[in-house]
C-alpha cells in the first residue's frame, strides 16, 4: 500500500505490552503476559483467557471476568503441556527437528493419563501448549458435567433458565445422553424465599459461588454462603435473614443455571420468545446500559448490558424493576384540545399559531430532565425564538457507592448542556410563577412534569392563555392542559441521555407507543419547523447530528459514533 | 429464654480472640466454648459470635452446619455416639446402633443425631473415634466404651434412666 500516513503528533506511547508465545491446539499465538483481573489490576494471563484470545472458548461455570476467581467447578479443565527442560543445563530439550520437546501434563501416579489444569486459574508460561479441543480435554469435561448432574433434578421443561442455561448448553455439547447414576438423588430445598425479589431452587444449584462472590465482593453485602457438607451443600442466607440489597437481581443474571430466579420474571415468559433491544435505565443519572426483553409489544424484563465505562455488568434492582408502569392502562393516548379529542395535525398547527402570535417574553417552558437530549434541544430552540424562560425539575435521592446516583433524573446533563437550565435546575420556577401572576407570561409549555407540585398550582395555571402539556401518564397538570400531547416512554422511542459523568448514550426503541402517542422529538420537530427554528433533518440521526453541531459540549460527536456504549464529553 | 453470655465467659473469649492476627480465626473456639456452656448453638449464639468477631451471621452459620460436632438443637442428657467407620462396622457397630434405636423408639432411617422425646438420650452414628483396635466403640458423654456389647449398651440405658 502506498498510503502515506502523516505522523500524528506522537501521543505518549502506551508502555509496550509484554507478550508470551504459546500454542493453542497446535496454532502459534502471542498473548499478553498480563491482563486486568476483575478489579482491573494486571495479573498473569490465564489459560482460559489465552484460548479466548486464540478465538476459542473454554466452557466454564464459576469463572466470571467481573468476579474474583474461585476455581471450584472444574468445568474449565484443559489438557496442556510445557517445554521440557534439561535439569543439568536448564535449557529446553529439543526434538530431532529442532522444535522444543513438550511434556504433556500427566497424573504423577498414572503417567498414561493426561492431567488437565483449571484454565480459569492457571497462568500461562512461555512455550506452553494448550489443547482445548483434545480428546482428553473433552473427556474431562464430560466427567465434570456428569458429576454436576448427579443430583440435578433435570426439570428443564419448567425451568426459567431454559434457553439461557449454561448447564443445558454444555450438556448438549459435552454431555452424555443417559445418566449412569442409579443411586437416589440428594434432595435439597426447593423454592426457597431467599429475599423479597429472589427465589432459590437449591437442587438446580451447581455451587459455583458466583452469587456469594457477587454479593460479598461487588455489592458489599456478605449475605450468602454454603451451609452443610458434601453432597448436602446448599446455598443459603443465615436463618431469619433476607437477601435484600439493591443489587440482588444481578445474581439471577450471574447464576449459570436456573437456581436463582427473579420473582418478578419467573414463569412469565420463555426467554427465547423475547425480543432484545439495547436501551438505558432512566431511573437515575448513572444511565446503566440495559437490554429490554419484550414480546408482542409487552415489556417483560430489563437486564444489564455490559459497559465498563458506566455500569460494568450490573444494574440496581430498583432500576431493573421500574418498567411495569409503561403498560399502565391509564397512559395518555389521545391528543386533546380543551378536553376534546383532536388530531396531531390540528394540535401541532394550533400550538404553532399560538406561539407565533405570542409576544416576545410572554412564553415560558418547563422541560423534564427525563426527556431526551434531542427533545430538550428542540424545546430550547423553540424557547429561544420567543425569549422564553426555561427551567426543569431536579429529582434527588440517596446515592450509593456502586451505581445509584443521587441524581434521579437520567438527563440532567442534557438539561444543562442544551441550556434549558445552565446551572441549578428549578431555580427559575419562582420567576415563572411570578410572571404568570403578574400577567407577563401568558403561554406555558410543560413537558413531562407535574408543575402543580413545584409551585405552579392549579389556580396559577388557570390564569394562562395557553397551557400546552405533554406527558405520558395523567396528573394534575395534564388535567388542566388546553392542548394535551401524549408522549412516549423512553423504551418506545429512540434518543440519547447524557449521564452525570458526561457519557452521551443512545437508546433504541423496544415497543410501540400506545394509542395516538408519539415520540416527543417528532412533534417537537414539527412545531419547530412551523416556527422556522430547526429544520433540515427528518430522522433522529439527523436531529442528533444537527444538535451536536450547535451544542458546544457535543462538538464532533455523531449519532453513528455513539455506538452501543456511548462517548464521554466534557461536562 | 433470653440469650446471655456470662461476663466471665465473654472476657475469656475476648482475650482469646486477641491472640489471633485475624479475629475471624477465633470462630471455632468461640463456638466450642458457647456449645460447652449452652449445650447447643442457638441462632442467638451464632449472631453473638458474628457480632463479636466482626462477621456476618452467614459466615458463622456455615461453620455450624459444616461440622457435625456442632449442635443446633439441645441434645439428651446422655449422648451416645456409635462409631460407624470400618473397623467398628466390621465388628458390629450397626447392630449396636439398631439395638439402641429400637430400645429408645427412634427412627432407624433418619440421619444425624436423634433425641428421645423425654430429652434423656441422644443416639448418633459418628465417624472413627480413633480407637479402632478395640472396635466396636461407643462414646457415652465423655466416656469411651471399648469392645462394646449389646449388654454394655443396655447398662448405659439403665444408668441413664436413673
Ligand atoms: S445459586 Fe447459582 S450462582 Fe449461586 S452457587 Fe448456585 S449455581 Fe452458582
Ligand atoms: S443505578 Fe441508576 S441507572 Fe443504574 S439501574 Fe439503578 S436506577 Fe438505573
Ligand atoms: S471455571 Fe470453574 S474451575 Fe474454572
Ligand atoms: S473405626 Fe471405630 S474407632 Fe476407628
Amino acid at each position: 500500500m502506498s498510503n502515506v500516513v502523516t505522523p500524528a503528533p506522537a501521543p505518549a506511547a502506551p508502555p509496550p505490552v509484554e507478550k508470551i508465545r504459546i500454542k493453542v491446539d497446535g496454532r502459534d499465538i502471542e498473548v499478553p503476559k498480563m491482563l486486568p483481573d476483575w478489579q482491573g489490576k494486571p495479573v498473569p494471563t490465564t489459560m482460559l483467557q489465552a484460548v479466548q484470545i486464540a478465538g476459542g472458548e473454554v466452557p466454564h461455570y464459576c469463572y466470571h471476568p467481573k468476579l474474583p476467581v474461585a476455581g471450584n467447578c472444574r468445568m474449565c479443565l484443559v489438557e496442556f503441556g510445557t517445554p521440557m527442560m534439561d535439569p543439568a543445563t536448564r535449557k529446553p530439550v529439543l526434538n530431532e527437528d529442532g522444535t522444543p520437546k513438550i511434556l504433556r501434563s500427566v497424573l504423577p501416579y498414572e503417567p498414561q493419563t493426561p492431567r488437565g489444569a483449571i484454565a480459569c486459574a492457571t497462568p500461562i508460561s512461555p512455550g506452553m501448549e494448550l489443547y482445548p479441543s483434545s480428546p482428553a480435554t473433552r473427556q474431562m469435561r464430560e466427567a465434570v458435567l456428569e458429576s454436576l448432574l448427579i443430583n440435578h433434578p433435570l426439570d428443564c421443561p419448567i425451568c426459567d433458565q431454559a434457553g439461557e442455561c449454561k448447564l443445558q448448553e454444555y450438556s448438549v455439547e459435552h454431555g452424555q445422553a443417559a445418566s449412569r447414576f442409579v443411586e437416589p438423588k440428594v434432595h435439597k430445598p426447593k423454592a426457597v424465599d431467599l429475599g423479597p425479589r429472589i427465589i432459590l431452587d437449591d437442587e438446580r444449584c451447581i455451587l459455583c459461588t458466583r452469587c456469594i462472590r457477587f454479593t460479598k465482593d461487588i455489592a458489599g453485602d456478605d449475605a450468602l454462603g454454603i451451609v452443610n457438607r458434601g453432597s448436602y451443600n446448599t446455598i443459603a442466607a443465615a436463618p431469619g435473614r433476607q437477601f435484600d440489597n439493591n443489587y440482588t437481581l444481578n445474581t439471577v443474571d450471574l447464576c449459570p443455571v436456573g437456581a436463582l430466579t427473579s420473582k418478578d420474571f419467573r414463569f412469565k415468559m420463555r426467554v427465547w420468545f423475547l425480543k432484545e433491544t439495547k436501551s438505558l435505565c432512566n431511573s437515575c443519572g448513572t444511565g446503566c446500559n440495559i437490554q429490554v426483553g419484550s414480546r408482542e409489544n409487552v415489556i417483560h424484563r430489563f437486564e444489564p448490558r455490559e459497559n465498563d465505562a458506566v455500569n460494568s455488568s450490573w444494574m440496581c434492582d430498583a432500576g431493573r424493576l421500574n418498567y411495569q408502569w409503561v403498560g399502565r392502562s391509564d397512559r395518555l393516548q389521545e391528543v386533546l384540545i380543551r378536553g376534546a379529542r383532536s388530531t396531531w395535525t390540528t394540535a401541532v398547527a394550533e400550538v404553532v399559531s399560538r406561539l407565533i402570535s405570542a409576544p416576545k417574553g410572554s412564553v415560558a417552558v418547563v422541560a423534564s430532565a427525563r426527556q431526551t437530549t434531542e427533545e430538550l434541544y428542540l424545546l430550547r430552540a423553540i424557547a429561544a425564538r420567543h425569549g422564553a424562560i426555561t427551567d426543569s425539575i431536579p429529582r434527588e435521592g440517596e446515592g450509593d457507592r456502586l451505581l445509584v446516583s443521587e441524581d434521579r433524573n437520567p438527563n440532567s446533563q442534557g438539561v444543562r448542556l442544551t441550556g434549558i437550565a445552565y446551572t441549578e435546575m428549578g431555580i427559575r420556577l419562582p420567576e415563572i410563577a411570578e410572571g404568570i401572576r403578574a400577567g407577563r407570561i401568558r403561554t406555558l409549555l410543560v413537558f413531562g412534569e407535574d408543575v402543580t407540585q413545584y409551585g405552579l398550582d392549579a389556580e396559577l395555571l388557570g390564569q394562562l392563555e395557553t397551557l400546552v402539556v405533554s406527558d405520558i401518564l395523567p396528573n394534575a397538570t395534564t388535567a388542566l392542559a388546553h392542548i394535551l400531547l401524549p408522549g412516549c416512554a423512553h423504551v418506545e422511542k429512540r434518543g440519547t441521555y447524557i449521564n452525570v459523568k458526561g457519557r452521551v448514550q443512545r437508546f433504541m426503541k423496544a415497543v410501540e407507543p400506545r394509542g395516538d402517542a408519539r415520540p416527543e422529538w417528532e412533534f417537537l420537530a414539527e412545531i419547530a419547523r412551523g416556527l422556522g427554528v430547526a429544520s433540515g433533518f427528518s430522522t433522529i440521526e439527523g436531529l442528533f447530528n444537527r444538535m451536536a453541531g450547535e451544542v458546544p459540549a457535543l462538538a464532533g460527536v455523531e449519532w453513528a459514533k455513539l455506538g452501543d456504549g456511548g462517548v464521554t464529553v466534557p461536562v | 429464654m433470653s440469650f446471655s453470655v456470662p461476663q466471665a465467659l465473654e472476657n475469656e473469649l475476648d482475650e482469646l480472640a486477641s491472640h489471633y492476627p485475624q479475629k475471624r480465626s477465633a470462630s471455632l473456639m468461640f463456638l466450642h466454648a458457647l456449645q460447652e456452656h449452652f449445650g447447643h448453638l442457638s441462632q442467638e449464639a451464632v449472631d453473638w459470635t458474628a457480632q463479636k468477631l466482626g462477621l456476618q451471621p452467614i459466615n458463622v452459620y456455615e461453620l455450624v452446619t459444616f461440622y457435625p460436632m456442632f449442635r443446633q438443637e439441645p441434645l439428651g442428657k446422655t449422648q451416645i455416639k456409635v462409631c460407624r467407620t470400618l473397623s467398628c462396622a466390621l465388628a458390629g457397630s450397626a447392630e449396636l446402633r439398631a439395638h439402641l434405636i429400637g430400645k429408645l423408639g427412634l427412627d432407624s432411617h433418619r440421619h444425624g443425631p436423634q433425641t428421645t422425646v423425654d430429652g434423656q438420650f441422644t443416639v448418633e452414628f459418628v465417624e472413627c473415634l480413633a480407637s479402632c483396635g478395640t472396635a466396636p466403640v461407643v462414646m457415652v458423654n465423655e466416656d469411651l466404651l471399648e469392645k462394646c456389647s449389646v449388654a454394655d449398651c443396655d447398662r448405659v440405658l439403665a444408668k441413664g434412666r436413673k
